[in-house]
């Protein structure tokens, strides 16, 4: 008998129990513990295939041929010579592949190779298969294309202000692709109930993903007309789904694997140009195709962070409550859609879940500009606001004369509570993160004492443990894992999501093993396989371990009731008295009366036949009632907090990062080496962004697309990290877990920029916060006028006017006292199939 | 991934070997030592030669002769950490320690060799680039075009001596050997420099750099800072290298060089005078580094972070240089600034 999960359609409309663990942690016993990876052996002795190690028979190696134009139109394109070359196999230009295609239904708007116009500098316009890489590429200098070149537009000023033919035919008007207007309550009562109000602009620098693999694919189009993609990527699923899309094929007949990737951040999310250029070459010419990119070709991937422009208003009582925020944020597109509807949404929609917002105006735009599509890093859409806004609030503290820290803490929002604009906060540590780093780093005792030059500053943040809704509007689980047990003792754990090194192959390893009572080595994983495992989304907004981690749990848990029901029956006792650990089933307070893990496999399968269970998870919907709400509501927010501290040199203007503390709400670390490892890398990728990384463009070309000229920080430039893990586990998560590999990014940028100020008292509005700017800071303060270095105005855009929800009931009044909040189960939709 | 176009080399036994086949070959032909210049411009085209000949196998390129007292003798194969982890060097001639130490990253400094250091190509972010980006803006002067992006109105090239050990090398006078079919030649280093991006070395195509000569060490303090964003593997925005010559309190020869700010280490010529027979005080020290800047310093963008930057760095890193040197604080603010360090 196979076991399987309940159709996910079936809605069971309860809260979870409570409390909704599967162990008791005292008995945990994998999770918890800081165990190797899996796949970490292999990595560090060389031995891992990524997919650029892939060689097939026969294999041809593809090229693409970008444009040199930032926006131009293509007036012809001829072959000829380059098919004349001896050793190529195949060309294809844009009427090869006329079907569009995107991540986000609504921006299916990239053609695989240009059709009709380029739009910048870099974009595929012909592919070539040939015998070998450089016959590939001297077939790509021989195709003749003629452009006529149209007005680009590199700024989101030009986009909007310049003459001439827009970029894209659709959107919210001319070079806008879409608008967001949000008013919460009434700002402007909200306003005069303010003694203080401030408005400060800020400018976050667009960077990118930087991943040391470089993206590569290989392609095989087999005799029986079915097509399989092995490539770099994030998301085998919207690969699978887009791919079908862009080559018009039944998704039966393709079949994507996701390499081990090495580096993603995001910038692997999707389908990209050469993976449809590739498989249609394998179509064409009968043989394998691979495609490997070189570093400057992932520069003009990108699908990095956006740039934002932001303006943003509070008004605050005396002491820091907030009475009204007005945020506007102008994002910076590049070419294409991408993510880029959820990015812009993501700017603005999730500024309530730090501080408590009584009243919400928001207004945001994403402008079309001819440079690398953006899209989703690290973070995605947060960063930046976070900067704003953690500046904003160390300058209101400071024009106040308040004490920051006990602004922070009256401004958090509480655990278990709802926004004005309907996020459901559930477990919530901001708090304890906030109190950590203040105590470790001596913040209260130091913060503006110490000597010209030395500064501390504090920033706090929230991010999500994956989207609540899925990519493309389905009410099906989000992930899905299914366990298989053999009778020799192994258990073979098949699941869709990717590892993409941030560990989604140890924690799903540990997760089952921990369940069922056997050691992670005897976990045998298939992952990431179209064809072959469950569903997953994909490895983005750090949905993994919540959703995955559900889902393999429940499947776990499944087995594990029938293996216990035939070791109970075995021994004689209640089933309740059993627990699992070290491959075996043995009572709880009898450690001499057991049965081995693959005795009780076998007892059950005698009995009930293979042994299979699925798990899945769907996460619950949570009510909000306007139109645009379902970008940002997630399962459970994870929290940090960070104090930087750093160092100035006043005659250079150099800033360097001594120190770090930090305080992650990860509800559960699954595995704290791993969780830490997730916090570090978040710094460090921090650190690049608020001081060195520019994704800046000279003459219409990235200006510096290479690991050498691109400047992101070496292990010379990390400080001293002091992580703190806040284990306060999550109702909803997998044994309490949630996320790690974003959240503690987004707290860095702005400690670091206050720290500045606490050193030199200047004000860097605009990252990178380059040595540069910090000494033109410093000679306007000599100069007498504002020690601050930043943008100074806003385009001249007209946002639509406001939809205008009503706010829930618990804000008619202003910030509600905590017993005013209703309790989360009444707006919240547990669907079947989560895995608690 | 990117290819390295196709190239016949050899393996000459011998620098007579060597120099026979560069005259053969002519200017098809370049001499690489570790390769970690040349190779990554091959893979982008911008140097593109037809024949290499390696001067890896030989042996009478390597290893560092001589004592302190007399000048060392260095051997143009030397590799940039044997350099910096010589002891002799270290104690005499700690600038060239310090700047061979600072090159690139570890792994580039275990192939990359003194003599390939020296001769580096010059480096601008319009010219450091691959063929389709180039091809894209159109080419510049110093390959495959006619226009310096740079300075568009400028006759010549003003791609960026980035070398750290040249500006070290000038600053001490020492002297470079070259060898060719036609016979050898010792110049002073700083005759090895023009101040042209693409014609950037008096070396003529068919000779080979085989040996660096130091003067003797005696009374000699030399120090270099290097300036650039990161801590490793960045090539200097900004190179100050100085090499005093003292008795007792005052400077008897003062030799203070920029690197990295145009396509030649530049020798700062008032410096001398200005500290001849002086003690280092902290106002004449300010008056060189002031010099520096105004008239010395002239970099272009065409490098990491902005020329108003750089330049301005040049006052302040010349000051620091010769701070250090005088045994002064190099800042006056009582902070724990980074120093350069032999890595």
């Amino acid at each position: 008998m196979a076991i399987e999960t309940p159709p996910a359609t079936t809605p069971t409309i309860a809260p979870p129990e409570a409390p909704a663990r599967p162990l008791p942690f005292d008995e945990l016993r994998i999770v918890g513990h800081p165990l190797p990876k899996v796949d970490g052996l292999a990595k560090t002795l060389g031995q891992t295939k990524y997919a650029d190690d892939l060689k097939l028979p026969r294999m041809a190696y593809g090229k693409l041929l970008r444009s040199p134009h930032q926006h131009a139109r293509i007036l012809s394109i001829d072959v000829s010579e380059a098919v004349a070359l001896p050793g190529v196999l195949a060309i294809i230009t844009g009427k090869d592949l006329p079907h569009k295609y995107g991540i986000m239904p609504v921006s299916q708007d990239e053609p695989a190779l240009a059709i009709g116009k380029v739009r910048y500098v870099g974009e595929p316009v012909a592919a070539v298969a040939a015998i070998d890489e450089e016959t590939a590429a001297e077939a790509c200098r021989r195709i003749k294309v003629h452009y006529e070149p149209l007005p680009a537009y590199m700024t989101i000023e030009e986009a909007l202000t310049k003459e001439g033919e827009p970029i894209q035919d659709y959107g919210d008007g001319r070079n806008i692709h879409k608008f967001v207007s949000y008013e919460f309550g009434d700002v402007e009562e909200g306003f005069r109930e303010a003694d203080y109000i401030r408005e400060d602009l800020f400018f976050y620098q667009g960077n990118t993903h930087l991943p040391i693999e470089q993206h590569a694919c290989v392609a095989y189009y087999a005799p029986d007309g079915k097509l399989t993609l092995w490539s770099s990527t994030q998301t085998p699923h919207y690969v699978h789904r887009e791919l079908a899309a862009a080559l018009d094929m039944p998704r039966s007949r393709i079949r994507v694997i996701a390499t081990p990737v090495g580096g993603g951040f995001g910038g692997k999310s999707e389908l990209f140009n050469h993976e449809v250029a590739a498989c249609k070459l394998a179509m064409l010419c009968g043989r394998p195709v691979k495609i490997a990119l070189t570093r400057e070709e992932v520069f003009y991937c990108h699908r990095g962070r956006h740039p934002v422009l932001m303006k943003v208003k509070t008004g605050v009582k005396r002491d820091g409550t907030i009475t009204a925020m007005h945020f506007q944020s102008y994002v910076d597109g590049g070419a294409y859609g991408s993510y880029g509807v959820a990015s812009v949404y993501y700017t603005v929609t999730l500024n309530t879940i730090v501080q408590q917002i009584p009243r919400y105006k928001c207004e945001a735009v994403r402008v079309w500009t001819n440079k690398p599509p953006c899209g989703p890093k690290r973070g995605h859409g947060l960063p930046q606001p976070r900067y704003a806004l953690e500046i904003h609030f160390d300058k209101i503290a400071h024009d106040l004369g308040l004490d920051v820290v006990d602004m922070k803490l009256r401004q958090a929002v509480r655990p278990f509570s709802r926004t004005v604009n309907y996020r459901r906060i559930t477990s919530c540590a901001l708090r304890e993160c906030i109190e950590k780093v203040v105590e470790a780093s001596g913040f209260r005792e130091r913060h503006g004492k110490l000597p010209y030059g030395r500064g501390l500053g504090l920033a706090a943040s929230a991010y999500m443990c994956g989207a609540g809704t899925a990519i493309y509007w389905n009410p099906m689980p989000h992930s899905s894992a299914m366990i298989k047990l053999d009778r020799g003792g192994g258990v073979a754990l098949l699941q869709g999501a990717t590892d993409i090194g941030q560990g989604s192959d140890s924690v799903m390893c540990y997760l089952a093993a921990e369940v069922l009572g056997v050691r992670v080595e005897d976990i045998q994983l298939l992952a990431a396989d179209t064809d072959f495992t469950p569903i997953d989304l994909g490895s983005y907004s750090s949905r993994v371990t919540f959703m995955m981690g559900n889902a393999v749990v429940e499947a776990a848990r499944k087995l594990r009731k029938i293996l216990f029901e035939v070791v109970a029956e075995r021994l004689g006792v209640p089933p309740e008295r059993l627990t699992a650990a070290n491959r075996r089933i043995f009572v709880r307070d009898d450690l001499t009366q057991f049965v081995p893990f693959d005795e009780a496999v076998q007892l059950a399968e005698a009995r009930y036949g293979q042994l299979v269970a699925a798990g899945s998870y769907t996460p619950p919907k949570i009510y909000a009632p306007y139109k645009g709400s379902t970008v940002g509501p997630s399962p459970a927010y994870s929290y940090a907090a960070c104090v930087a501290e750093v160092t100035c040199d006043p005659e250079t203007g150099a800033v360097h990062v001594d120190k770090i503390w930090i305080a992650h709400d990860v509800g559960r670390a699954v595995n704290p080496l791993l969780v830490e490892g997730q916090v570090e890398g978040s710094v460090y990728m921090a650190i690049g962004e608020v001081l060195m990384e520019e994704q800046d463009f000279r003459r219409g070309l990235h200006k510096r697309p290479s690991l050498l000229d691109y400047k992101s920080p070496t292990a010379q430039e990390m400080p001293e990290i002091v992580t703190f893990l806040i284990e306060n586990p999550d109702p909803e998560g997998p044994m309490g877990a949630k996320e790690a590999g974003q959240g503690p990014l987004l707290p860095v940028p702005p400690a670091v920029a206050n720290a500045v100020f606490d050193a030199i008292g200047v004000r860097i509005d605009e990252t990178p916060i380059t040595p540069d700017k910090v000494l033109r800071a410093l000679d306007n303060a000599r100069a007498g006028k504002p020690a601050r270095v930043g943008p100074e105005r806003v385009p001249p855009v007209q946002f639509p006017p406001p939809i205008k929800p009503e706010v829930p009931p618990e804000w008619r009044h202003g910030i509600p006292r905590p017993e005013d909040y209703p309790d989360p189960a009444s707006y919240t939709q547990y669907v079947g199939g989560s895995g608690l | 991934m990117m290819r390295l176009p196709p190239f016949r080399y050899f393996a000459p036994r011998s620098v007579a070997e060597a120099a026979a086949l560069l005259a053969e070959h002519g200017p098809e032909a370049k001499v690489v030592a570790g390769g970690t210049d040349l190779y990554p411009n091959m893979k982008r085209q911008i140097q593109t030669p037809r024949v290499l000949i390696g001067l890896r196998g030989l042996p009478e390129l390597r290893g560092i002769r001589g004592t302190a007292r007399d000048g060392l003798v260095i051997g143009a194969n030397t590799t940039l950490t044997e350099l910096s982890q010589d002891p002799r060097v270290r104690q005499a001639y700690p600038a060239l320690a310090r700047a061979a130490g600072q090159v690139s990253t570890v792994h580039l400094r275990n192939m990359g060799t003194l003599g390939g250091n020296l001769c580096l190509d010059t480096r601008c972010t319009y010219y450091n680039q691959d063929y389709e980006w180039r091809e894209a803006l159109t080419f510049c002067k110093k390959r495959d075009g006619t226009i310096c992006w740079v300075a568009p109105g400028s006759p010549r090239c003003w791609a960026v001596q980035s070398s750290d050990c040249a500006p070290v090398m000038v600053a001490m006078d020492a002297r470079v050997r070259l060898v060719s079919v036609r016979g050898e030649r010792v110049i002073p280093a700083a005759e090895l420099y023009r101040h042209d991006g693409i014609d950037y070395l008096t070396k003529q195509p068919d000779e080979i750099l085989t040996e660096v000569l130091l003067p003797p060490a005696e009374g000699l303090h030399t120090t270099y800072w290097k300036v650039r964003r990161r801590d490793s593997f960045d090539f200097p925005i900004l190179g100050v290298a100085v090499a005093l010559r003292r008795d007792n309190g005052t400077v008897r020869d003062a030799r203070v060089v920029l690197g990295a700010v145009t396509s030649a280490p530049v020798l700062v010529e008032e410096a001398r005078a200005l500290l001849a027979g002086q003690p280092l005080t902290p106002e004449l020290i300010d008056q060189v580094a002031v010099k520096a800047r105004v008239d010395y310093a002239r970099p272009l963008d065409n490098t990491d972070l902005t020329m108003t930057w750089r330049r301005r760095m040049s006052e302040v890193y010349v000051r620091r240089a010769l701070r250090e040197l005088a045994g002064l604080p190099v800042s006056e603010y009582d902070l724990p600034l980074k120093r350069p360090s032999i890595n």
